[in-house]
Parts: C-alpha cells; sequence; structure tokens
C-alpha cells in the first residue's frame, strides 16, 4: 500500500512478520522495549533462531551463509525486527566487521571468524578511536610492533561500543610509524581474554553502560591476525564507516520510536483528551513523520541505485538520520508531561550506575527508559564520524566546495 | 531600566560564587548528589547564615529588602556549580507565604529564612504536564479541619519537609493549605529526576490541612509566586549556560585533531557564536522579566514566560552544542558538560514549557494591549 514499496515488498514484510510473531520469545521483545542496552544472552538466543532460518546475517553476500536479498529487502527485514522490539544482532559483528573479513581477509580468516559471528557465539567490538585520534582518526598512535611470530600491541583505546560484551576486537593500530600517518595503518583482530588487556566502563549521561576504555599493555597477537597486508588499515576502516554511515540513518529505529511515540501519546492526556489530539502536539508530530518519510526514501533510493554505498549519501542520510533521532526522542520526553524528567529506573537494565536503589519512577509502564534514551541519543550526532565532519564532507566531496 | 548592580548585590554574588568554589567542587557534588537526600546536610542552614534565604524578600515581608533580582542572582551563580538544593522551589514557598500576608503566613515565612523549617510548595499535578493552575486535589471543607484528597507530583524537598503548601479545589475556588508531612493520609513516593534532584509524588488521602488563602487571594499568590520561582530558575539556566559556554570555550582552545586546536575550525566558532547569542539574550530576557515583576500582572506574566521559553529553548541549545562541541567526552557521567545538559533539559520543562510559556505569553500580551487601548 505504500508507494514506496512493491508488491513483492509487502510480500516479503508479511512473511518476515510472520515469522517474528512465531519465534520471537515474548520475555525478549519485553525486554527489547529499552533496546539500546541490550542483554547479550537476549542477542544470542535470538541470532541464533534467526540463524536456524538463515536470517541472521542479512547483509551477507550468500556464499558466507548471507540470504541473497537485496537492498530494499534488507531494509523491509530491519524494520520488522524493530517494530517486535526484537534484540539486535551484534551489529559491530555482522554489520561492520564481517564485511572487511570476507572482503578483504583471507580463507582462514573468513573460516575463523564468520560462523562465530552469524551464529551468534561470537561478539565484536570496533577498536578505532583513542583519547588523542577521534575525528582524526589517522593520528592513532596504538603501536603493534612484529617480533617473530607476534605483534606487541601497546596503548588506548576508547568509547568502544559493547566493549563488556565482546569477545573479539578489530583495531586499528599503528604498524609503521615512519610513512604518512594513513599509510602506516593496520588491522588487528584481537581475542580479549589475551593478557595484557584492561578494560574500564565508561558510564554516560543516561546512566547506562555502552562504551568502555581498553588498554592495551605489551599485548601478543599471532600474525595471522592481521586483516589483509600491512598498511591497508585505512582502506579498511573508510570501508567499515561508510557501511556505518549509511546504517546510521536508522531510519528503522526511529519508526518504531514514532510508534511507541504515538503508543504514550495515546496513554498520556492533555486537558482531558488523549495528547494524540492536542494540535501543538500533532503538529510536532507530523513534522517528525514527514521528515522520516522522506528520509526512508532517501535510503531505499540509496540501497537501489547503483554504488549505493557511495560515501555523499552516507554522509548525507547519516546526519539527517541521527538528529530525527534526536528530535523523535526529546518529543517522547515531552509526550510525558512534565514528569518526562524523572528518572524511571528499568527494572531489567543489566547495567545500572546506580543500581536499582531508586526504585520506580512516577510513569513506570510507558515511561520507562524514555528519559534515558533522550539523554543518550545526544550521541547519535558525535559517534560514527560527528555530523560536523559529514557535512564537511558532503561539502567538499558532492559540492566540490 | 538599570542593568547596573548594587554593591551590596555584587557583594552577594560574590559571597555564593565562593561558597560555590569552596563547597561545590565536582568530587564533592558527586559525593552529595550520590547521598540519599540528595544534597548536603548542612548547605541549607549555610545558606541561612550567608543571608540567602531572605535575600529577595522585601524588610516588611520578613526580608533583607531585596527583591527577585536578588534570587535571579543567586540562582545564577549555584547554576554555575549545579548545586542541588532546591532554591527555587524556596521562592516559591517565600512568595506564596509573603503574598498569602496573614500574620500565620509571615511567622511561618520567618522560619522559613532562618531554615528553621522547610515547607515544601506542592502546587503541580500529575495530570497538569507542569501547568500549576491544573489542580484536581479538592478540598473536604464542611469538616474541621478541611481535609485534602489528590496528587502532587515533582515537589522538591518534600523527602525532608516538614509540611507542604498545597493548592486544592474547594468548590470554584483554589485554595492554599498548609499539609503536615507526617499526617495520616499523606504518603509520599519519592524518585529522583534526571539532574539529580530528589522529588516526590504526595499522595492525599482524606488529608487533614490548615487554611491558608482561599479564592482571589490565593490565586493571585500562586500568580505571583510562580513568576518569582520562574524567573529563579531563568537565573539558574544562564549561569548553568554562561558556564557550559565558557567551559567549552576553553576546551575548544586545548583539544587538538588534524594538528590544530578544534577552536579553530570555522565551524566550531560559529557555533560557539551561536550558543553566545542564546546566553546573552537569555540574560536580556531576564532583566526584562525582572523589570516587570513589580508591574502589573498582564505585563509581568508576559515578560515572565517570554524569559521562560527564551531560558527553555536557549538552554536547550546550548547544553546541547556544549555537548556536541566535546564531541565523546561530553556524552560521559564524568565530565560537568553532560550534568549542565540535564539541568537544562530539567529547567526547560519545571514549571512550564516553552509550549505552555508561549501560550501563556500571547494570552498576556492580548490583556496588556486591552488594558492600553482602555
Ligand atoms: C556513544 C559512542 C559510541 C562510540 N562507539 C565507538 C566504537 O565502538 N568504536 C570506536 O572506535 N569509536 C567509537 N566512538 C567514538 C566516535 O567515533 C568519536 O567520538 C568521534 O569520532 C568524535 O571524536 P572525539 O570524540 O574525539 O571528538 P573530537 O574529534 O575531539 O571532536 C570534538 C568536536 O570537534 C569537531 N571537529 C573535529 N574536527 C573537526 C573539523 N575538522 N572541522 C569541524 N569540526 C571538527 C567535532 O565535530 C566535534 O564536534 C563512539 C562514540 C560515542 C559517543
Amino acid at each position: 500500500m505504500d508507494p514506496a514499496y512493491s508488491k513483492e515488498d509487502d510480500a516479503f514484510r508479511a512473511e518476515v512478520r510472520a515469522f517474528v510473531e512465531a519465534n520471537l520469545p515474548p520475555d525478549l521483545a519485553q525486554r527489547g522495549r529499552y533496546d539500546f542496552h541490550p542483554h547479550r544472552d537476549d542477542q544470542a538466543a535470538w541470532t541464533r533462531i534467526l540463524a536456524d532460518k538463515g536470517w541472521s546475517v542479512p547483509h551477507w553476500p550468500a556464499a558466507y551463509g548471507g540470504p541473497g536479498w537485496n537492498g530494499v529487502q534488507r531494509f523491509i527485514f530491519e524494520d520488522e525486527m524493530r517494530r517486535a522490539y526484537a534484540p539486535t544482532a551484534d551489529r559491530i559483528g555482522s554489520e561492520l566487521v564481517a564485511p572487511v573479513v570476507y572482503t578483504f581477509g583471507s580463507e582462514e580468516q573468513r573460516q575463523a571468524y564468520l560462523p562465530g559471528i552469524r551464529l551468534g557465539q561470537t561478539f565484536w567490538a570496533q577498536g578505532f578511536s583513542e583519547p588523542g585520534a577521534g575525528s582524526d582518526l589517522s593520528s592513532l598512535r596504538t603501536r603493534a610492533v612484529r617480533d617473530g611470530d607476534h605483534f606487541v600491541v601497546n596503548g588506548q583505546k576508547t568509547w568502544t561500543t559493547e566493549g563488556h560484551h565482546a569477545d573479539m576486537i578489530f583495531l586499528l593500530v599503528r604498524t609503521d610509524p615512519n610513512v604518512k600517518p594513513q599509510a602506516g595503518i593496520s588491522s588487528l583482530v584481537v581475542d580479549l581474554k589475551t593478557p595484557g588487556i584492561t578494560r574500564r566502563p565508561i558510564w554516560t549521561l543516561d546512566e547506562g553502560l555502552t562504551v568502555n576504555e581498553f588498554f592495551f599493555d605489551d599485548v601478543r597477537v599471532p600474525v595471522e591476525n592481521l586483516i589483509g597486508q600491512a598498511g591497508q588499515g585505512w582502506t579498511h576502516a573508510k570501508f567499515l564507516l561508510g557501511n556505518e554511515r549509511t546504517n546510521s540513518a536508522e531510519v528503522p529505529h526511529t519508526r518504531r520510536d514514532i510508534a511507541q511515540l504515538r503508543e504514550i501519546a495515546r496513554i498520556e492526556r492533555k486537558n482531558g483528551r488523549p495528547l494524540i489530539e492536542d494540535p501543538i502536539f500533532r503538529a510536532k508530530l507530523a513534522r517528525i513523520e514527514i521528515d522520516t518519510k522522506s528520509l526512508e526514501i532517501a535510503v531505499l533510493r540509496a540501497l537501489t541505485s547503483e554504488g549505493h554505498g557511495s560515501a555523499s549519501v552516507a554522509s548525507l542520510v547519516k546526519v539527517r538520520g541521527s538528529e530525527l533521532r534526536q528530535r523523535v526522542a526529546d518529543l517522547a520526553v515531552d509526550a510525558l508531561g512534565d514528569r518526562g524528567i524523572a528518572v524511571n529506573v528499568d527494572p531489567h537494565a543489566e547495567y545500572s550506575m546506580v543500581g536499582q536503589a531508586d526504585g520506580a519512577g512516577p510513569t513506570p509502564g510507558h515511561g520507562i527508559g524514555i528519559a534515558a534514551k533522550a539523554m543518550f541519543r545526544r550521541a547519535t550526532t558525535i559517534y560514527g564520524g560527528a555530523n560536523e565532519i559529514q557535512r564537511t564532507l558532503i561539502a567538499k566531496t558532492v559540492l566540490e566546495l | 531600566m538599570d542593568f547596573n548592580y548594587t554593591a551590596e548585590q555584587d557583594a552577594l554574588r560574590d559571597s555564593v560564587k565562593r561558597f560555590v568554589e569552596r563547597e561545590y567542587d565536582w568530587e564533592k557534588r558527586f559525593a552529595i548528589i550520590r547521598s540519599a537526600q540528595g544534597v548536603a546536610p548542612d548547605h541549607w542552614s549555610a545558606f541561612a547564615e550567608l543571608g540567602w534565604l531572605g535575600a529577595g524578600l522585601a524588610e516588611d515581608a520578613g526580608g533583607f529588602g531585596g527583591s527577585a533580582v536578588e534570587n535571579a542572582l543567586i540562582a545564577e551563580e549555584l547554576g554555575r556549580g549545579l548545586v542541588t538544593e532546591p532554591f527555587a522551589a524556596h521562592v516559591l514557598a517565600t512568595q506564596l507565604l509573603s503574598a498569602i500576608g496573614t500574620d500565620e503566613a509571615l511567622a511561618l515565612l520567618t522560619e522559613l529564612v532562618m531554615a528553621e523549617k522547610r515547607i515544601a510548595p506542592a502546587l503541580q499535578e500529575p495530570n497538569g504536564r507542569g501547568d500549576w493552575r491544573i489542580v484536581e486535589t479538592h478540598a473536604n471543607p464542611p469538616e474541621s479541619p478541611p481535609r485534602l484528597t489528590g496528587t502532587k507530583s515533582l515537589v522538591d524537598c518534600a523527602i525532608y519537609a516538614d509540611s507542604f503548601m498545597v493548592s486544592a479545589r474547594n468548590g470554584k475556588d483554589t485554595n492554599l493549605y498548609l499539609v503536615n508531612a507526617n499526617e495520616t493520609g499523606v504518603n509520599l513516593h519519592p524518585y529522583r529526576t534526571l539532574d539529580n534532584r530528589h522529588v516526590c509524588d504526595i499522595h492525599l488521602n482524606n488529608a487533614p490541612a490548615q487554611l491558608l488563602a482561599t479564592g482571589k487571594h490565593a490565586d493571585q499568590a500562586i500568580a505571583l509566586a510562580v513568576d518569582h520561582a520562574i524567573v529563579t530558575l531563568c537565573g539558574e539556566a544562564l549561569g548553568i549556560m554562561d558556564t557550559a559556554l565558557w567551559t567549552t570555550r576553553d576546551y575548544l582552545k586545548v583539544r587538538k585533531q588534524f594538528g590544530t586546536a578544534i577552536g579553530n575550525f570555522q565551524i566550531l566558532q560559529h557555533r560557539m557564536a551561536d550558543m553566545m547569542i542564546e546566553v546573552e539574550m537569555t540574560r536580556s530576557a531576564l532583566f526584562h522579566a525582572l523589570g516587570a515583576m513589580d508591574g502589573n500582572d498582564a505585563a509581568r506574566a508576559a515578560a515572565v514566560s517570554a524569559a521562560k521559553v527564551q531560558a527553555s529553548t536557549g538552554g536547550l541549545f546550548v547544553g546541547q552544542q556544549a555537548i556536541q562541541l566535546h564531541g565523546g567526552i561530553g556524552v560521559t557521567e564524568e565530565l560537568n558538560i553532560s550534568h549542565h545538559y540535564r539541568r537544562l533539559f530539567v529547567i526547560a520543562r519545571q514549571l512550564g514549557d516553552a509550549d505552555l510559556h508561549l501560550a501563556r505569553f500571547a494570552q498576556a500580551t492580548d490583556r496588556v494591549k486591552k488594558a492600553d487601548a482602555d
């Protein structure tokens, strides 16, 4: 019915929805309502169910276990997952690391790393950023020095998303300090159980745990863990970040957040009427829905055109998508009225900075996690390449300014 | 309009500044916000000794001869340190009592100024969505003393208050009542807000109460006192915004990427300029509101709502951009920048959000124009 999708697309959506309805355990969906901090066990369990169906790695080529879907189908699948509050996959493994491994890695590496990701057994972290190397990633300083059959790694990585759940980390390291910064960078995969690695959690403004710091102190990594050739790390990183940005439009997430917002607005009342009937609220919601639709079409256009990974489109939808995520999260707080400012502790939270000492907030059901989500959303315009950097990319590469 | 502060006001500002520097460094603040009540046990009595609790009250109202200017100024400096003591709630309570003006109210006021007693103003309700004028709590007047039933929400300082000042309906009127905290029929549901304040929902179930003011008298007291509390919040927002602005400016000078301080990137310079414009507009809107506090009701309401709109939207912009310009470190619990944003986010929604005050501004402006035409 939506003109953006064909009859076949609609049939595909119906198939996915039926599968999810029949197979998604209700307790997972319940916890998934607050899914920016999903439990690893839930992620693993759901990935396993999807793997049995052949659906756990939608982005991968069929040769490595992907379902062979086109871009629009992948989008629809993701949309249905979010709609049902299914736990997210280990997206760092399946969407970021795996494409680098099957594109640039050796056959041995593909066999070593891909099945664990596809089956939800091995979780990954992305070790790019450092305290001194954020936007200017190529200035990174973590060093890997060859010593016989090993690299010896020393340095620090930070802002490592879901590092507390990860088994493996995909590191960018400096292997050659004597060439141009970009040319001296290599990709190394490291088992996080290797001696010499310590982790420190970084609590964020939502009082939740997402990011971590990792310290590497004479960590010995077998040379076969080098992906591709030494010095190719920058190429891998650009490839990976391009994927991250296209995904970071996060339209399915935003569409789900809008659905959740509509639910809240039906429960909340203003002047004795459901909030959803309030003209000011309606106008704000409408504007967000309009912008989300345009973004959805932009993403679909990119997914169906040639060269859909094109960096400019990726930057463009990343900028708009990340800002939309913030707007919808803020409006959800507004929808709760002045009580939106209360901390509504998520009773399912796996990690909580202050523990459960607080007890329930004033809007326990539909208010849980809403304020925390709005807080954490401030990060969407920073991670995956800050929006200032993306705008400069658009100006430089497309507009040629 | 006189935009200069008096020597006394400068001295007052210095005294708050010194206190914040001494008692509220970042580590001390962390210990305070993690404590059970979210405030330090001895700070409030220190506020009283330093004269801040009566600084914004006229002498005939038991204060030290100041006005809303003093309150905004104290709040601005407290805001710089993100002090969690509920100063705006104190302004609301004292201004209610002063506007009620009965002997009994003035006696309570003296106790509040001396920090001998804590009274938590409880005007907001769950269905009010920040609009203090929506009151569903009701009184049962034929009984003596009257009894109240209903729920008050987001009540600051309720966990340690001796009593609550509650608005409640009696037929068509909204009255003000005093309810003792330890009375039967009073139940507290404590929770925390994003900015680490400890507040309560107060459930009243046929709770005995003492009548303080009725009808028009109560309405006027509430309208005036709420405006005092709002300009206090705007002062606090201004202090936080200004601190976030300059903290970010300092960071841009030291944070290096691409071989240079990020403050050299023009896009960030322009962003900082936009932030500064919001800070200055908030300061101006606050001055305008302070100047209108003694004027007629409609002009006062319009100016106060205008300041609240500016402080809310400007505060959110400055808070968000301060985070953005810090990059990853900006979203951490550890750094003050995310706490600035959290407090600004809350202030933007306390005692009415921007939408509410846009509407109130428009209505009040109609009344001003009508009065001018008459
Ligand atoms: C929640 C979260 C999760 C993350 N997850 C990961 C992860 O899993 N793995 C990982 O490796 N990294 C991760 N990151 C790190 C992220 O990629 C960096 O935060 C980001 O690249 C910005 O770097 P920075 O924080 O050092 O900020 P900085 O680079 O210091 O930037 C500070 C400000 O300066 C601006 N700026 C910098 N350079 C320029 C310029 N040339 N022109 C204009 N403006 C400029 C930026 O836009 C920003 O506003 C995560 C970050 C967050 C917040």
